[in-house]
């Protein structure tokens, strides 16, 4: 989908993250980032290039230190971190290359806790609306399983799906198939794919595998921190 | 909404681990288990002790002594004199309450107050050859009454029939037994003064307490003067009032107001009182060791799941949990487990005092055998869950606040 006149909904100003150690380390630097609403982004580079480090400083997870994060339009540099989680909460889904699945819940129950937290809907609302989720995935009739009962791709599947629940504008993915299979790894690209393309919604995933990044209209290569190339197909 | 799924993430980690929680909830339980039934134990003991205290006693007793020596006139008169006078002697006084009777009649004007003049003395009472050593309380057996519970513990006659009764004297159950001296038997007593009287006995009590039992004897106060050689004379002032608290402060008013001597029961009784403060900081020192290991155990269970949770917490703060709702997780399962604790502490307390207070023993002391004096007021319950819950909010805290203080991006940047 081009998205070239659609409305910015994450950019990055002038952002540089250096690791403040023993020998600081800059994880990234000077990145001038624009993601638009309806986008699908894919971010590559070798190992160690910043790319999870970016996909963070884009999800709100950490703080530049220097430049700026601006959520549609309006600079998170001052907000505190309880705002800051509000921001994700409301507007960013993630999914990481391991699920990050609560053991002691259920399916439906972890798919559910971001809405839950959220608290726009009442207790019958999020339950269908949990359940509604892990249909789109084919995996409704697992609800009551808990996630140590479920293969790796119906894991990342309920991921994407907890990533959903609050419906975000944003998706942001690390590697989200780095854990998979060749077959559950194409399941997922595909929901994503279907994410950016029916949904409408902005999906950003850091990713190794060639095929996954093919699959996206625009793609990020970065180099030792730096925006290497950016490129629209 | 955010407190049902703080507590609904902290439940599900307990019920995760049941046993950890449970060996840390047994551990609160212990805790406050043996806190309410010791507690009881002590305070249960405390108010008994005080109680007979109270009970076999007046609670101000105005003597007819002073603090202090009066000073000799000399000093009085040249107090920077020159020349000091050393082994003055001081003057001899009869002793006695002045105008005992005046003084006894204001007291007895006031509310809630009793008085009564009492004379007491030693004597030695002989029975068939055999002798005892015996404290004399010359009384006024209708205040009496009012000032101890020797009529309410006589076994036979009573202190009234004093009365009636001619030379009448009121022994112990123990004087009684080992002099084998029995109701409306003559007994011969024999005072410091060498007067010997002929008494007839007309009551004998029982306390429970030995000292009283065999060593007390109760007469009319003018037969007591006559045998002790002390005609009108009283050298006490017996004195009951409505809180025993305030005995005290009273005591200090009334020796402001007439000089006396005048001592509270928690004067005369101050090293018994104190060795009970002792006792209940030993006790509780003991008792809340044992609560510090329960919440050393709550601690411990909190800390090792938030070691363990930290890719959890990190996961549910990048979905938008704040650091608030991370730290209410981990408190809210030390209040569980601090709840959960102290209700079954609450019932493992009813056990024990349902135990404790089946067992029967024998006080130095006394005579009786007796069960545990128990205090099963809410109080040591509501101290005891209240230390439970404090306990373990407090233990549960440290590793919360460190919880809350996880960034998220460290674990993920870790774990991926």
């Amino acid at each position: 989908m081009s998205a070239g006149g659609e409305a910015p909904v994450i950019e990055l100003k002038g952002v540089t993250r250096i690791l403040q150690e023993a020998v600081p380390v800059t994880l990234v630097r000077d990145i001038d980032l624009v993601i638009r609403r309806g986008e699908f982004v894919s971010v590559t580079g070798p190992s160690g290039s910043g790319k999870s480090s970016l996909l963070y400083l884009l999800g709100l997870l950490d703080l530049p230190t220097e430049g700026r994060v601006l959520i549609d339009g309006i600079d998170t540099s001052g907000y505190s971190s309880d705002r800051l989680a509000d921001v994700r909460l409301a507007k960013l889904g993630f999914v990481f290359q391991f699920h990050f699945l609560l053991p002691e819940f259920t399916v439906l129950h972890n798919v559910t806790l971001p809405m839950q937290r959220l608290g726009r809907l009442d207790g019958d609302e999020i339950h269908a609306r949990g359940m509604a989720l892990l249909k789109d995935f084919e995996i409704d009739d697992q609800a009551k399983k808990r996630p140590d009962q479920l293969s790796g791709g119906q894991r990342q599947r309920v991921a994407v799906a907890r990533a959903l629940a609050n419906d975000p504008a944003v998706i942001l993915a690390d590697e989200p198939t780095g854990n998979l299979d060749m077959r559950n790894s194409e399941i997922v690209q595909g929901i994503f794919a279907d994410l950016a393309a029916k949904q409408g919604r902005t999906v950003i995933a850091v990713t190794h595998d060639k095929d996954f990044a093919d699959a996206a209209p625009r793609n990020v290569h970065l180099v030792d921190g730096r925006i290497d190339s950016d490129t629209r197909r | 909404m955010f407190w049902r799924v703080s507590m609904g993430i902290a439940a599900a980690q307990l019920r995760h681990r049941r046993r950890q929680t449970l060996v840390s909830t047994l551990g609160v339980a212990l805790g406050v288990g043996f806190f309410v039934a010791t507690s009881a134990l002590m305070s249960g003991s405390e108010k008994d002790m005080v109680q007979r205290l109270l009970d076999n006693a007046p609670h101000i007793t105005i003597k007819d002594e002073f603090r202090e020596a009066a000073p000799q006139p000399v000093f009085i008169a040249f107090p920077q004199g020159a020349v000091t006078l050393t082994n003055t002697k001081p003057r001899e006084y009869l002793r006695g309450i002045k105008n005992h009777g005046a003084l006894v009649e204001e007291l007895s004007r006031q509310p809630g107050v009793v008085a009564e003049a009492a004379l007491m003395g030693q004597a030695i009472i002989r029975y068939a050859s055999k002798d005892a050593s015996a404290g004399i309380a010359g009384i006024d057996p209708e205040k009496e009454r009012f000032l101890t519970t020797i009529e309410s513990n006589m076994q036979q006659g009573s202190l009234m029939r004093l009365k009636t009764a001619s030379q009448g004297i009121v022994i112990g159950q123990g004087m009684s037994i080992r002099l084998g001296l029995g109701m409306d038997d003559l007994a011969t007593v024999v005072s410091p003064a060498g007067l010997v009287r002929r008494m007839k006995v007309v009551g004998i009590f029982r306390t429970g307490n030995l000292l009283l039992d065999e060593g007390q004897a109760y007469m009319l106060i003018k037969d007591a003067q006559v045998l002790l050689d002390k005609p009108f004379i009283a050298n006490r002032v017996r004195i009951k009032i409505t809180d025993p608290d305030a005995a005290e402060d009273y005591a200090a008013q009334l020796e402001s107001r007439w000089g006396y001597r005048t001592e509270s029961w928690q004067e005369v009784n101050r090293d018994f009182l104190g060795l009970f403060l002792v006792r209940s900081i030993i006790t509780y020192s003991i008792v809340g060791a044992i609560m510090a290991v329960a919440a050393f155990g709550i601690f411990n269970i909190i800390s090792t799941v938030v070691m363990e949770k930290r890719r959890d917490i990190a996961i549910l703060m990048s979905m938008g949990f704040r650091a608030g709702d991370i730290e209410r997780i981990f408190l809210v399962q030390g209040v569980f487990v601090g709840l959960i604790g102290m209700f079954l502490g609450w019932g493992l307390a009813l056990i024990l005092l349902q135990m404790l207070g089946t067992v029967e023993i024998t006080v130095p002391g006394l005579m009786d055998t007796q069960k545990l004096p128990l205090e099963k007021g809410p109080f040591q319950f509501g101290v005891g869950g209240a230390f439970a819950l404090i306990s373990a909010v407090v233990a549960a805290w440290f590793p919360a606040r460190k919880a809350a203080a996880v960034r998220p991006v460290d674990i993920i940047r870790g774990a991926t």
